[in-house]
């Protein structure tokens, strides 16, 4: 095929279909590889609408070496995820100007394909769907353009609707019952979960205060009763013990299997789904009691997973939240609880030595630690001022704005300068319920910072130190305790209902996309194949399901199509009755005897009925060998053969 | 009975249309599911090489959208399957016309597919000895597709097999059917290019003939017939009558030509005669002038206009076949 071999319609239209699988990526492409690329494609725009030759090949191996060599000194290696969808997109832009055969063409489609099969590191939501739909729709157009590039663009689009539509049963078929493998196959690049928002693990001024500011949801819930109060809403993250003046590190912990601590009401049972956030931790209401199989918990009660959570995960819990909490008290962590970095905020550590000297126990001291937080005029706020050296000290005595982990790190401080064991804890605080599904989700807006003060009588006893200072925090959500116009997320401001509404209406979409299509796992496959009847499927049995599924729909579809098939020409099956009528009167025609002939036959034996059968014969004639005729002389015909009466 | 069974099965028609001798099908051929074949294209085995990756992929990266992605391509590649088979299954093949052409030209055999099926058929195409035309077939139309076939040597040239396939809809797929439609053209013997003068004419008359009209004399005027050479109209007479008039002249009845095979020189060969006596006639036939063919064993009376040159290079095509 010749560049001209592919009109310029189809070509064009084929350039749709890719730049619909490029387009995404431009939104994390270094600059240069979209500015790159947007040229290449208006560059063979133009080439194809001035039918000028198509650049010599030495310039585009020139170009795609020198585009190579950029991506190299980009990302410093040309392996990796995002470094490998760089060089798809670019070898992809400059495949464009190589349309020589067919072949081309189709290296093209079929990066297109790879290309949207990349997005899906990026995104997989209900949009990045729709938007691949439409690629591989204009791409499948494209494909049958180059196969009959006589036909009109809006025939080929139809024609590929129809083949998608199909290929919709087998589609959904395979996605149910092809045996689900839990990923990897084999190690994954570095920084193939970059990019996923998440808590830190490590704490600093300024870490949650920023993740609060995204709106990405962290985690949804479905309690099996009542949800607890907001109050009791701590779902409990990574836990802090070192802190070298300025950041926060997990401590001294072991993994353990029994669960020390005392509980006592009535347990809440739930299933969270958590979204992926590459780190080793899950996240459960405080304290949880039955651990997923998949998770183990630390001495300090965090609940971790055994590999980092790349993928959206889904667990059963049950937690208490009335409990004493006795354990992971040991020498070590006691007096890892107490370590403080010295030539560190000195004013902060002489206030807590005036505690120690004057107030009698540690419940008196974190009492009064309490009123001072809550008494000293804080304020809450996304945007604290920076802090110098002694951060603890600027804050609680100087700038007095912050943030909840400025409120924990310095109460966590002023307790362990007092004598106090304390630790910091970090997760997320609250929670909405979609009043649509009932699902409650929690949002990075939810993250939070709270403390864990050590009584001999009383275990590691939780301290929030935030809700000392803005009660609202706790009871009502960010929203309230944050003065307005501070920089939180659009939605996460508004009160408007129908806004509200949408955004609840959406989540639930969301949600149900989330279980049931980007969540459909190995466990999700055995519910479901459970609820289709099939108890315990092996491989065998679900192979076997497949084979035959697929067979019956493609048979429904090659029935349908068969069908189309073996329909005559209608004026055809009329003649055949009136063939049929005159053969039962006794003249039958000869196979070689055409319609006219036979008709005059018929004339001669028939004389009465001469003028029905001219009509007849002449009507069939016309129909069947003149001009494509039309609906209505057919029914004509269809009506005189049957009022004929030999 | 044995073969009753196998008759139904693809790989055993597909084994007797390759490997033993058909015969060519006279009437209406239809290309029934029995006969038409599937195989996917390079670009197709490509295309499922690219499914698998993506699958691994998939697996690999836990990407559920791309299960998704990947099983509709899948689901897109198997129905492709059916969609090409139907493109070509039920249609049905006859013979048109074949005009007779010299041998070593190239032959038009005019074929017409007709399509009774609902649905338009794309991009269907007949390869015969490596030459391919393509066509479209409307719904419910028949549509004539000259599959060109070049003639080596004279005599009868019939039309080898031809293989009807089409990658219609997305080219991932292809599928193809042998017909071979009973037809034949004649191959005349191919004019040697030689300069040589035209033979004489009979021997005993003594008449010299030459290739220009009016060396002999006017003798008169008759009606026109249909077999006369335009040339000896005589257009001021016709003019002044209402009638057409051809002027006759006076050794025009004896200026009948006899190309005999014996004539010519006993050291050529055959092929070399039938060339040089199929110039003859064609030289002939150029300047109007009445002639007839003596061949060992033929003999083909004196005549004149194309049907007598027809009748005289199939003779010389047909010489010894």
């Amino acid at each position: 095929m010749t560049p001209s071999a592919l009109p310029l319609p189809h070509l064009l239209w084929l350039m749709t279909g890719l730049a619909l699988a490029v387009a995404p990526h431009t939104l994390w492409l270094p600059w240069w590889v979209s500015a790159t690329v947007a040229m290449l494609f208006l560059w063979r725009v133009w080439l194809g609408r001035s039918r000028a030759a198509l650049p010599p090949r030495w310039l585009v191996l020139a170009l795609t070496i020198a585009n190579v060599a950029g991506v190299y000194f980009w990302y410093r290696t040309i392996f990796g995820r995002d470094a490998g969808v760089t060089l798809l997109v670019v070898l992809l832009s400059l495949k464009l100007m190589e349309t020589r055969s067919s072949r081309d063409l189709y290296v093209m489609v079929f990066l297109a394909y790879f290309l949207a099969l990349a997005h899906f590191f990026y995104s997989q939501t209900i949009q990045t769907a729709a938007l691949t739909l439409a690629t591989v729709l204009a791409t499948t157009s494209a494909l049958v353009g180059i196969n009959a590039p006589a036909r009109s663009i809006p025939d080929n689009v139809k024609t590929a609707c129809w083949m998608l539509i199909q290929a919709g049963p087998v589609m959904l078929l395979l996605f149910v019952l092809f045996p689900r493998v839990q990923g990897p196959l084999w190690g994954v690049p570095q920084d193939a979960f970059s990019g996923l928002t998440g808590l830190s693990d490590t704490m600093s001024p300024g870490t949650i205060s920023q993740l609060s500011q995204s709106d990405a949801i962290a985690f949804r819930v479905k309690f099996a009763g009542a949800p607890p109060r907001r109050n009791q809403l701590y779902w409990r993250g990574p836990v802090f013990w070192d802190f070298d003046g300025r950041t926060w590190r997990p401590g001294p912990v072991s993994l353990r299997r029994d669960i020390q601590y005392e509980s006592s009401g009535t347990p809440v049972d739930y299933e969270l789904t958590l979204e992926p956030h590459n780190h080793g931790w899950m996240f459960a209401l405080e304290m949880p009691a039955r651990i997923p199989p998949s998770g183990r918990l630390t001495s300090d009660y965090q609940l971790l997973s055994l590999q980092p959570v790349r993928t959206r995960i889904r667990y059963a819990l049950s937690s208490y939240p009335d409990y004493r909490a006795t354990g992971g008290a040991g020498p070590r962590e006691l007096a890892a609880a107490l370590a403080l970095p010295p030539d560190y905020n000195p004013r902060a550590r002489a206030l807590a030595r005036e505690w120690r000297r004057t107030l009698d126990g540690d419940a008196a001291i974190v009492r009064q630690a309490i009123s001072f937080i809550r008494n000293a005029g804080f304020e809450y706020t996304l945007l604290p001022p920076l802090l110098g050296r002694h951060s603890v000290d600027e804050f609680l005595f100087d700038t007095k704005q912050g943030f909840c982990e400025h409120f924990a790190s310095s109460f966590v401080f002023l307790m362990r300068a007092a004598g106090v064991p304390a630790r910091v804890v970090t997760g997320y605080q609250g929670g909405d319920i979609n009043p649509i599904d009932d699902y409650m989700v929690v949002r990075q807006t939810d993250a939070h910072a709270w403390t864990e003060v050590w009584f001999a009588g009383n275990g590691w006893t939780r301290v929030d130190p935030t809700a000392a200072a803005v009660p609202a925090r706790v009871e009502s959500g960010i929203t309230a305790a944050v003065p307005g116009g501070a920089a939180l997320p659009l939605l996460a401001r508004v009160n408007i209902d129908w806004l509200l509404a949408m955004r609840y209406n959406w989540d639930a979409l969301a949600n149900k996309w989330n279980q049931w299509v980007l969540g459909y796992n190995p466990d999700r496959q055995r519910e479901v194949l459970s609820w289709l009847g099939v108890p315990k499927p092996d491989w065998q049995t679900m192979a076997m399901m497949l084979f035959w599924g697929v067979a019956g729909v493609l048979l429904a579809i090659a029935l349908g199509l068969v069908r189309s098939i073996r329909r005559d020409d209608p004026a055809q099956r009329v003649w055949l009755r009136f063939c049929g009528k005159l053969r039962r009167a006794g003249l039958t025609r000869a196979s070689s005897e055409g319609p006219l002939d036979f008709a005059s036959r018929v004339v001669g034996r028939l004389p009465l009925r001469a003028a029905a059968v001219r009509t007849i014969v002449e009507l069939y004639v016309d129909l069947r060998y003149g001009p494509p005729g039309n609906r209505h002389s057919v029914s004509r015909l269809k009506y005189l053969v049957r009022e004929f009466r030999p | 009975m044995l073969e009753r069974i196998l008759q139904y099965s693809q790989a055993y028609n597909f084994y007797k249309w390759v490997f033993k001798h058909h015969a060519p099908e006279p009437g209406v051929v239809f290309l029934s599911q029995r006969r038409v074949y599937v195989l996917p294209t390079r670009h197709g085995m490509v295309f499922g090489i690219a499914v698998v990756l993506m699958l691994i992929g998939s697996i690999n990266y836990s990407l559920s959208l791309g299960y998704v992605l990947t099983f509709l391509l899948a689901g897109l590649g198997t129905v492709s399957i059916l969609h090409t088979f139907r493109n070509l299954a039920h249609l049905y093949v006859s013979t048109g016309r074949v005009m007779p052409v010299f041998a070593g030209d190239t032959a038009q055999f005019q074929i017409f597919l007709e399509n009774r099926s609902d649905f338009d058929r794309h991009s269907v195409d007949l390869t015969c000895r490596g030459a391919t035309v393509r066509c479209d077939v409307p719904v419910l139309r028949a549509v004539s597709v000259m599959v060109p076939l070049k003639s080596e040597k004279r005599g009868w040239l019939q039309l080898e097999r031809v293989t009807m396939d089409t990658r219609y809809p997305l080219g991932l797929i292809r599928a193809w059917s042998y017909v071979q439609p009973d037809m034949r053209a004649l191959a005349y013997p191919r004019p040697d290019t030689a300069f040589l003068p035209m033979p004489r004419s009979a021997l005993e008359t003594g008449n010299a003939i030459s290739a220009g009209a009016g060396t002999d004399d006017f003798a008169g005027l008759r009606p026109y017939q249909a077999s006369d050479s335009p040339r000896h109209i005589a257009w001021k007479a016709t003019a002044r009558s209402d009638s057409l008039l051809t002027k006759l002249f006076a050794g025009q009845a004896a200026s009948e030509l006899w190309f005999d095979w014996n004539d010519l020189p006993s050291g050529m060969h055959t092929e070399a005669r039938l060339s040089r006596l199929s110039r003859w006639v064609l030289l002939a036939e150029e300047h109007g002038l009445r002639y007839g063919l003596k061949l060992p064993g033929v003999s083909v009376p004196a005549g004149d206009g194309p049907e007598q040159r027809d009748r005289c290079l199939k003779e010389l095509a047909l010489h010894d076949a």
